[in-house]
């Protein structure tokens, strides 16, 4: 059986009105729950290597809980169990028309912090102590020496590890068809379903994810050997 | 200046530091040797509380270390520490390297802070490299950078845990230059190190430690020119260490 392909519908109107809009929010969605994630990861990871014995034990069991649970039922339980009061007093922009696209963002921002949190606590041991020494030494509170001492090193030597994960968030971002989020993947969707050719458009959604996750790992090798620090 | 009274330490089972007790006054220079493993970079780790101690107390300034009241950052602020590994912010520049503690942790201007770090970076002789991050420099020059960073907070002692033992040889001579002059200029000073050259030169006190005990606490004369007198432990690391 031939595969009859046919790709003449897909005009620079359709794409226009279907999959710029869809691409923005799932780039959107990648770089929130990426920062979000980090920033709270990193704070997961300081509590998972805090000497302070229940901020350790809350940092474990976030991690261990959020990374033993499929993604799609944390996005569907995050989706069902955020509750609409939250939507109206903080959705702003999003609005109520717009409760998976927001949910979705908060769920991955959450999700990924576990993961972040695991790279982070992986960065911060890989800064040797006496740099923790060092910092206290000169008068640094445990702050300060974080901040200005121990976590710039971390991130850098972590960054392509960062990343990394990250490319993989914007691939995982797709999942948020199970709560029916406008991504771009429902964009594809949508004018398979309009023009009924989902093959060329699931295709065509392949390719797309392709080029953008290739060309950030891509971008994230020619990182890594340039942010080195030389020691 | 220093008051080290009954310190004992402990990893776990194992001591570290048995009732150690010693005084350094203002303008000590203040040599520790004895076998690696006998608990002297601990012990001079005990004297800013990057290692916290078990029992006993120490008095720096007149500040208690063990107080919970005591404000061990702003403690530490007034204790220049040198380490073995030099320990600069390898993400940092030089300059930064220098300014970063004057302005974060004193709270001084950032005109004011680099004034002074270029004063001391030039007074340890590498004004050059102030552009520099510490990976360009070779060990000696880190070494030395390290010195100007401590004393860029304007501090009441310095601490050195084995300055000179990660170095090349012939980068040695250059960083314990940089010691003598400070030592000759009045600077109360804790050395951890092996330079028995160093120590016969410019200190004044010598204190032998073995298995986590001070086994000698003397001057420096009566350490090198009164071996007799000098417990067994003493005599040995003494007579192998002066053979060569």
């Amino acid at each position: 059986m031939a595969l009859n392909l046919d790709f003449s519908f897909l005009t620079s109107d359709v794409i226009r009105s279907n999959l710029v809009a869809t691409f923005e929010y799932s780039i959107q969605l990648t770089a929130v729950a990426a920062l979000g994630g980090t920033a709270l990861g990193t704070l997961i990871a300081l509590m998972r290597l805090s000497s302070v014995r229940w901020l350790q034990r809350i940092a474990t069991v976030y991690v261990d809980l959020l990374r033993s649970i499929p993604l799609v039922m944390v996005i569907l339980w995050f989706y069902l169990l955020i509750p609409a009061s939250f939507y109206s007093m903080i959705a702003g922009s999003f609005g109520e028309n717009h409760r998976p696209e927001f949910a979705a963002v908060i769920t991955f921002t959450f999700f990924e912090a576990a993961y972040y949190s695991e790279i982070m606590r992986a960065g911060i041991q890989s800064v040797p102590r006496g740099q923790s020494y060092a910092g206290y030494a000169v008068g640094m509170t445990y702050a300060q020496c974080m901040r200005l001492v121990v976590l710039p090193q971390a991130f850098r030597n972590m960054l392509p590890v960062l990343l990394t994960q990250t490319v993989v968030l914007f691939q995982d971002t797709s999942l948020v068809y199970a709560i029916g989020a406008s991504d771009w993947l429902k964009g594809f969707q949508t004018v398979g379903n309009l023009f009924n050719r989902p093959a060329e458009m699931y295709l065509f959604a392949a390719l797309g994810y392709f080029v953008v996750s290739f060309s950030l790992s891509m971008l994230v090798r020619r990182l890594q050997s340039r942010i080195q620090i030389i020691r | 200046m220093i008051e080290i009274k009954n310190v004992s330490k402990w990893y776990g089972n194992f001591q570290v530091l048995t009732d150690c007790t010693t005084r350094i006054n203002k303008g000590d220079v203040v040599v520790v040797c004895g076998p690696s493993g006998s608990g002297k970079s601990t012990l001079i780790k005990t004297v800013n509380a990057l290692e916290p101690i078990q029992q006993g107390d120490i008095v720096v300034d007149g500040v208690s270390i063990s107080d919970k009241k005591t404000n061990l950052p702003k403690l530490r602020s007034r204790v220049g520490m040198v380490f073995q590994h030099f320990e600069l912010f390898p993400h940092l520049s030089i300059t930064d390297n220098l300014t970063l503690a004057q302005i974060k942790v004193l709270g001084r201007g950032k005109d004011e802070a680099i004034k002074r770090g270029m004063k001391m970076l030039d007074r340890v002789g590498l004004s050059a490299q102030k552009d520099k991050f510490p990976g360009q420099l070779s060990g000696g020059q880190q070494q030395r950078v390290a010195i100007a960073r401590a004393l860029s907070m304007d501090p009441i002692v310095m601490l050195f845990d084995e300055p000179t033992s990660a170095l090349d040889p012939e980068m040695v001579g250059e960083v314990l230059d940089v010691m003598v002059g400070l030592a000759q200029e009045g600077m109360t000073m804790m050395c951890v190190t092996h330079e028995m050259g160093f120590a016969k030169r410019v200190s004044n006190k010598v204190i032998f430690m073995d298995a986590g005990k001070i086994v000698e606490d003397c001057s420096k004369d009566d350490f090198f020119g009164n071996p007799d007198a000098r417990s067994p432990r003493a005599k040995e690391f003494l007579s192998k260490i002066l053979q060569h």
